[in-house]
């Protein structure tokens, strides 16, 4: 065996892979200690890493003079519903355009295919004056309506079904059991793991949306969280304790959430990228 | 990571087989009725939220319009226009500049990150974890955690800098770095996608091909020179694609920076858009900007597609 000549006491790899870290994960800690912190001890140069001592004024004037808590159930209602639809919408799509067949599949699956080269900003236009026909700018409906179900969700669910082993469903149809019957009791207990990487994706999108409830939404009661701050920041440029406060409520639980689910998450981000 | 949608599409035989005593035409208009009721509602959402808007804003983009008094008819006028308008030549400048940083730093750094993570040493979950967790913060409260970082006064960025001894820098609101640093916050917020995205690529190159490598002799980097990176070329294809349209759609992470400043340094296309639909009501003239984003944009990832296939063919 050949002995392997070591010029470190550990791998190399840490020399890169630490400094990376740090800089990935620094100015989120900072980023949850800033909100701790009064204005004086943020208004300080070189500013403290590690506060000498916690104030929670931030998250008290946050409360007090911003809709907070309102931003935050209009997220997480808009973020359920949007969640909700997709996981019925598009399961049921994809099982569809897996295993039915019917007059016009062919050419509405290429029409779903096709959207995802059309652009957010071409849509930006007509979607808003289009909310405005069907009533719904000005309410959170604005929000999730454009969640309500993806062309990259139909695909996904598509693909998970088309992998499963067909003679199940087959011996169902033969026992009777309608398409209906065959897709609730055969094939949804077994869509599980597509089912929860679509839930986060959609969860993701939903929450961390900016954009389509900036341009449809100008009620501040009715904003969500990714608006409201971005309204917040406008008028508090400077008062960064208020800031990191809001940025903590409104990341926190997703990044509580990914370090529960982390394997999930991760199995989400790789089928995004490896089969979107 | 093949797409197989393609080849299964039409490779749906006739399964069940036809009761006796039914018509196959009533079994037909039977199925199609079914097949709609499960594909229907999500195909006319997505469609209908997508195709129709695209079309509605062709007719836009033929109109003078600020949303409320009645449009007046164009034809082309407004994309004559768009060829003419500076503000419109910076916007697509700062796209092209912004496109050009991100998308290979992006790629350069999801491939070196993602070896480094691939090895088996200690903290290996633990850096990973670090890693992945940016991408789960929304653009908009990195936008803002960002701008107290790079805070010129009090942000971490320059204390770093004086703590080094290097000069202190005006970081966003500087007109000559503002777009970098844009692009600096927007990498630390997508490269943890690309580095998954490598990572599980790694991982599906075949032992063997490596092991057999270095029984013929080759060396660490020629291994990764000859074996891992034509591996990898599909999935770089698909990145650059996707890394292209992320860089030309950024908005979420502008708005809470610098709003397109200072002096419209940060100002793309896209933002430039939104400025004119939204705030200066010029909703004829902006759907004409996006229509020409649009074409650029698919004439791009046909570009990059194309020049991936050629250069698969090269290789074999």
């Amino acid at each position: 065996m050949p002995v392997k000549r070591r010029w470190l006491p550990f791998s190399p790899w840490h020399l890169l892979l630490m400094p990376m870290s740090l800089i990935f994960v620094l100015p989120l800690v900072q980023m949850v200690l800033a909100s701790f912190m009064s204005k004086k001890q943020l208004n300080r140069f070189p500013p403290q890493l590690i506060p000498t001592s916690f104030h929670i004024e931030g998250y008290a004037k946050l409360f007090a003079q911003s809709h907070i808590l309102l931003w935050f159930l209009n997220t997480v209602l808009v973020s359920t519903i949007s969640v909700v639809s997709h996981l019925v919408l598009c399961s049921l799509a994809g099982y569809g355009f897996a295993r039915l067949r019917f007059v016009g599949r062919g050419v509405a699956f290429i029409a779903v295919l096709a959207t995802v080269m059309i652009p957010i900003q071409l849509l930006m236009i007509p979607t808003y004056l289009l909310f405005a026909r069907i009533g719904i700018v000005d309410t959170i409906a604005a929000a999730f309506v454009p969640w309500l179900a993806s062309a990259f969700g139909i695909f996904l669910m598509r693909q998970f079904f088309l992998s499963l082993p067909v003679e199940l469903e087959e011996a169902a149809r033969i026992d009777g059991a309608g398409a209906l019957r065959t897709f609730l009791n055969i094939v949804l207990p077994l869509a599980r793991p597509a089912l929860v990487t679509l839930a986060i994706f959609t969860l993701l999108s939903s929450w961390n949306d900016l954009l389509w409830p900036l341009v449809a939404i100008s009620d501040d009661t009715r904003f969500t969280l990714q608006v409201g701050l971005a309204s917040f920041q406008g008028t508090r440029r400077t008062e960064w304790s208020q800031l990191m406060a809001g940025n903590v409520v409104a990341t926190m639980p997703l990044i509580l959430a990914f370090l529960v689910a982390q394997r999930r998450f991760v199995a989400t981000m790789t089928f995004t990228g490896l089969k979107g | 990571m093949t797409v197989t949608f393609a080849a299964s599409a039409g490779t749906q035989p006739a399964r069940h087989q036809q009761p006796s005593g039914r018509r196959p035409r009533g079994r037909t208009i039977r199925r199609t009725l079914t097949g709609w009721a499960f594909a229907g509602p999500a195909t006319i959402i997505v469609v209908g939220l997508s195709i129709f808007p695209a079309v509605w804003a062709f007719f836009i983009a033929r109109t003078r319009w600020n949303g409320i008094a009645p449009a007046t008819d164009v034809g082309w006028r407004n994309y004559e226009r768009v060829v003419q308008d500076p503000d419109m030549g910076a916007a697509a400048q700062h796209t092209v500049v912004l496109t050009a940083l991100f998308v290979p730093s992006a790629i350069l750094l999801g491939i070196l990150i993602a070896i480094a993570l691939n090895q088996r040493i200690r903290l290996i979950g633990f850096y990973r974890t670090c890693i992945f967790v940016p991408y789960v913060a929304s653009a908009a409260a990195t936008g803002i955690l960002a701008s107290w970082v790079f805070n010129p006064q009090f942000g971490g960025a320059n204390a770093i800098l004086s703590r080094l001894g290097l000069p202190q820098q005006q970081f966003l609101e500087s007109p000559s770095q503002a777009l970098v640093v844009v692009c600096v916050i927007a990498l630390w917020g997508e490269v943890g996608f690309a580095t998954v995205v490598y990572l599980a690529a790694l991982q599906d190159v075949p032992k063997e091909l490596i092991e057999a490598a270095i029984v013929d002799g080759a060396g660490r980097f020629k291994v990764f020179l000859h074996v891992t990176m034509p591996a990898l070329r599909p999935v770089t294809v698909f990145m650059a694609i996707w890394e292209t349209i992320t860089a030309l759609q950024m908005f979420d992470l502008i708005y809470t920076t610098t709003r397109g400043g200072p002096l419209n340094s940060t100002q793309t296309v896209v933002y430039y858009v939104y400025e004119l639909a939204f705030q200066t009501q010029r909703l004829g003239y902006g759907a004409a900007v996006a229509y020409l984003l649009f074409a650029v944009t698919m004439l791009l990832t046909l570009a990059v597609i194309g020049y991936g296939r050629r250069g698969g063919r090269e290789a074999f």
